[in-house]
């Protein structure tokens, strides 16, 4: 079988000759043309088969035909100059920011593309007078590269960038390089006659450069030691702000009295190294959002029906009116308005369908499996994705007050984990403080009584060497490697934090559909008497004609078979569908429809039972699909964590998961969303440490409220709830190696904790002795904190190197 | 001896400027993206042929009817 030029896939069912090449359907095949017309073919040769089918947008970019809706899109917009930014999720290789970036080939009034690669954005410059962003939009969808623009790009505000820490390390970086220069030659040369003469020179251009890192660059240490202070919490960043505070005071004093140099390389050493501990350990991946609610799976706009009444004065009781459609951002919409929703489209908001079939999939919102049929005047939710058709709707409810967007102002969407988490490095801060400052105390009182003359040098000196640093780096330089190790692994954690919870949770709760199931195919078994060839030819047949997803679904089962052309058919709503060839009849739907008189057990599972010619048959079982190798995940995760199964959907399956779960794990069906938040919560009332893997919007509050909230992607770029580290459905059975491998990190930093007290003991020795020289502290400070920094990393490579990471 | 003053200034100065070209370009967000340059430049421009007026209006046609 030959793959397609454009997009790789194989080609299926037809084969397109085109040029010598091959394409798997007519809509990569467009693609190659466009881009071969405009001689951007140079697109294959960068990487093999880099496209993407273009998908089918009839009327789904309408809303940029609002002026209101491009004013909210566009960066900037002054004459004949418009720019854009565009999310586009496809962007994947070299290919792909070539092809973008030479978007002027394709239409003159492009004047500029950049791609920006790690954010899968693109960067476009037009002249709006001849092309609109519409047009734009357009094109990009064509040759396979859709934007996605949702609510979320509304109202959007000017991004603003942090980028202090980078300028607080360069100032660090820059002074601390000048001073050691500065401070070699006293090192080394003591009363040589030429640097006694510039000496204070050089210790004042020291105390110069050092100024700005204190009061710059260390400022975040005072503020947090403060803050910590303040809540009674003896942090990490206390010593540290003490550590820099005595080394800056003393050092002045020095070069002021004129006793010796100061510590002024070891302090700007000292701040360099703590920042880029802090700016390692920032590993953020900026194609990612951690932090979405509904607004990313909202539209921007929806088709509005707006009634001209029109009232006819020679039949006055007759109105004559005419539906203009138009498009309407969703904010603005209000109870009372109608509005369109076409096949696929997402429901914004609570409303009251008026007009057409409505097949809604809730699985979004409850995770409920199977579409549900509602009727005109039924209340439709927020949320819901109509299945069948267009239907109309009269909002009853404006956007931000439905059932949806209500379940984000819970609480917990609001609650910050990090500030309740009390870090590994500070749990050791806390004793170490206080041990340090008792033994800088006693010292002092020795020697007080000892030599009064050195009694302030050791008490200075004692702090100055005890200073954190080589501990304060062992978490940061650890779990950013492990973070970039996951990322590695495709599992894409928000922050190195998320692997200190990781390392101790003991209960682990899964959602069903999408987490443990996957979205795709669902299996299908037939159960029953074995149909003849014609019979499985009309029920094809039949099958085809109807757009419930139960007859899709059992419809590409089947597919193969040859199509007849029905000489009747008709579906029932709710009950199933029956179709005429010939002298067979079918009828496929639920039990009681197909005309079985006698009962059997009444099973949970999803049955679509069939009679030939009122002669009852059988039935098709769709069983959910579940993700291989969950079993050896369940066995490899019950040694050190209980598990519980939380399911939006019915119990049809609950002896088909107790099979494959460990025994003592819970399973709870028929739970919502509100459900799940509490049981999680209830788990840590009772001391847990909980990690929830979910999917959907329906277990984003779970996910939200557990420690550890792991959402389940099937495509990374496209879909997940607010979380704490989102992993690649691929990967989910792996998801028991990250959870060990997150333990032994801990056991990583721990070691690293003994290796620097260990130079804080050795600088100790120096300190309480009074011979602590600045050059012993320029030497053992940036020795204790780069050994630390290869000790870890050397460590988590070899903890990678060793552990196998399962894929499916 | 005095000209060590002279030096120090003059390479004192040298740093800073140095500095201020950093803060600057990382204000202008030359460090945000770091991937994507190192893509583009190994294009090779020689391979795409300088294109014709012609196929500019077919494309204005070609994006117009899309747009129906």
């Amino acid at each position: 079988m030959e793959n397609c030029y454009h997009c790789g896939d194989a080609c299926a069912d037809k084969t397109i000759e085109h040029q010598n090449k091959f394409f798997c359907c007519n809509g990569c095949k467009t693609v190659f043309e466009i881009l071969h017309e405009n001689d951007l073919t140079y697109y294959y040769d960068l990487q093999a088969n880099p496209g993407k089918t273009p998908l089918e947008i009839e009327g789904r970019f309408d809303f940029l035909d609002n002026q209101n809706i491009l004013d909210q899109l566009l960066e900037f917009n002054e004459q004949d100059t418009q720019i854009v930014s565009f999310v586009v999720p496809h962007i994947h290789c070299s290919s792909c920011i070539w092809v973008l970036e030479n978007l002027n080939k394709i239409h003159p009034a492009i004047k500029n593309a950049q791609v920006n690669f790690p954010q899968k954005s693109v960067r476009i410059t037009y002249n709006n007078s001849e092309i609109t962003l519409k047009e734009l939009v357009l094109l990009l969808c064509k040759i396979g590269y859709e934007p996605s623009i949702s609510l979320e790009d509304f109202n959007k505000k000017e991004k603003k960038i942090d980028r202090s820490l980078i300028y607080k390390l360069g100032v660090a970086g820059f002074a601390f390089g000048n001073i050691m220069f500065l401070s070699f030659p006293e090192y080394f040369e003591v009363s040589e006659f030429w640097l006694d003469q510039f000496k204070i020179l050089f210790r004042w251009l020291m105390f110069a450069f050092s100024v700005p890192v204190v009061f710059y660059s260390g400022r975040d240490y005072f503020i947090s030691a403060y803050k910590g202070l303040r809540s009674k919490i003896l942090n990490i960043d206390v010593p540290i702000a003490i550590g820099i505070s005595v080394l800056f005071l003393r050092s002045t004093l020095e070069i002021v009295m004129d006793w010796g140099t100061g510590f002024f390389d070891s302090l700007a050493g000292l701040v360099f190294f703590l920042l880029l501990g802090k700016f390692f350990q920032q590993k953020t991946y900026a194609f990612l959002s951690f932090e979405r609610d509904y607004k990313s799976y909202f539209p921007i706009a929806v088709t509005q029906l707006v009634e001209n009444y029109q009232h006819d004065q020679k039949k006055s009781d007759k109105t004559n009116f005419s539906k203009t459609e138009i498009q309407t951002p969703v904010y603005e919409l209000e109870p009372g308005n109608r509005i369109l929703i076409r096949n696929n489209e997402l429901i914004p908001t609570d409303g009251i369908l008026i007009k057409g079939a409505a097949l809604i999939d809730y699985s979004f919102v409850t995770g409920e499996a199977a579409p549900v049929v509602k009727h005109s005047g039924d209340k439709i939710y927020a949320g819901g994705k109509q299945q069948a058709g267009i239907i109309e709707i009269e909002v009853t409810k404006k956007v931000e007050q439905s059932y949806l967007t209500q379940l984000w102002n819970n609480e917990v969407f609001s609650k910050n984990k990090a500030l309740t988490f009390e870090n590994i490095t500070d749990q050791i801060s806390r004793r170490f403080t206080l041990v340090i400052l008792s033994i800088a105390v006693l010292s002092t009182i020795f020697w007080l009584f000892k030599d009064l003359s050195i009694a302030f040098n050791v008490f200075t000196a004692v702090l100055i060497v005890a200073c954190p640093c080589a501990i304060a780096l062992a978490a940061p330089f650890t779990l950013g490697n492990m973070l970039r190790i996951f990322g590695k692994h495709n599992l894409y954690l928000k922050e190195s934090l998320v692997i200190e919870q990781m390392a101790k949770v003991d209960t682990v709760v899964f959602d069903k559909t999408g987490t443990l199931t996957t979205h795709s195919k669902n299996l299908i078994s037939y159960q029953g008497i074995s149909l003849t060839e014609i019979e499985q030819k009309v029920l094809t047949s039949t099958l085809r004609a109807s757009n419930h997803p139960l007859s899709r679904a059992l419809y590409e089962f089947l597919q193969g078979n040859e199509i007849y052309t029905l000489d009747d058919f008709e579906e029932k709503t709710g009950k199933g569908i029956s179709g005429l060839y010939g002298n067979t009849s079918v009828k496929v739907g639920s039990y009681t429809f197909v005309g079985n008189k006698n009962l059997i057990s009444e099973t949970e599972t999803t049955q679509v039972h069939i009679s030939i010619n009122e002669d009852y048959k059988g039935c098709y079982i769709l069983h959910n699909n579940y993700r291989e190798g969950m079993k050896k995940l369940f066995a490899k995760l019950s040694e050190t964590a209980n598990l519980v199964v939380l399911s939006g959907d019915n119990d049809g399956e609950r002896e088909f998961l107790k099979s494959q779960l460990p025994p003592f794990s819970q399973l709870k069906f028929n739970q919502k969303p509100d459900d799940k938040l509490r049981y999680i919560k209830k788990l840590q009332e009772q001391g847990k440490k909980v990690m929830m893997v979910g999917d959907g919007l329906n277990d984003a509050g779970a996910l939200a409220q557990s420690d550890v909230g792991i959402a389940v992607s099937e495509d990374i770029n496209v879909f997940s709830p607010a979380c704490d580290g989102i992993i690649d459905a691929k990967k989910l059975q792996g998801l028991a190696q990250f959870m060990s491998l997150s333990r032994k990190s801990i056991r990583i930093i721990k070691y690293a904790f003994v290796f620097s007290l260990f130079y804080n003991l050795i600088g100790l020795g120096f300190a309480i002795t009074g011979n602590l020289a600045p050059v012993v502290a320029a030497i053992l400070m940036p020795l204790s904190s780069i050994s630390i920094v290869v000790f870890t990393t050397i460590s988590t490579y070899l903890l990678e190197r060793k552990t196998t990471f399962k894929n499916s | 001896m005095s000209i060590i003053y002279v030096l120090i200034t003059v390479s004192v100065i040298v740093a800073i400027i140095f500095f201020i070209a950093f803060i600057y370009s990382v204000k202008k967000g030359q460090y945000d993206d770091t991937y994507t340059p190192s893509v583009r430049m190994l294009f090779e421009d020689e391979l795409v042929h300088p294109k014709n007026n012609k196929k500019e209006t077919n494309n204005k046609d070609l994006i117009k009817t899309s747009n129906q």
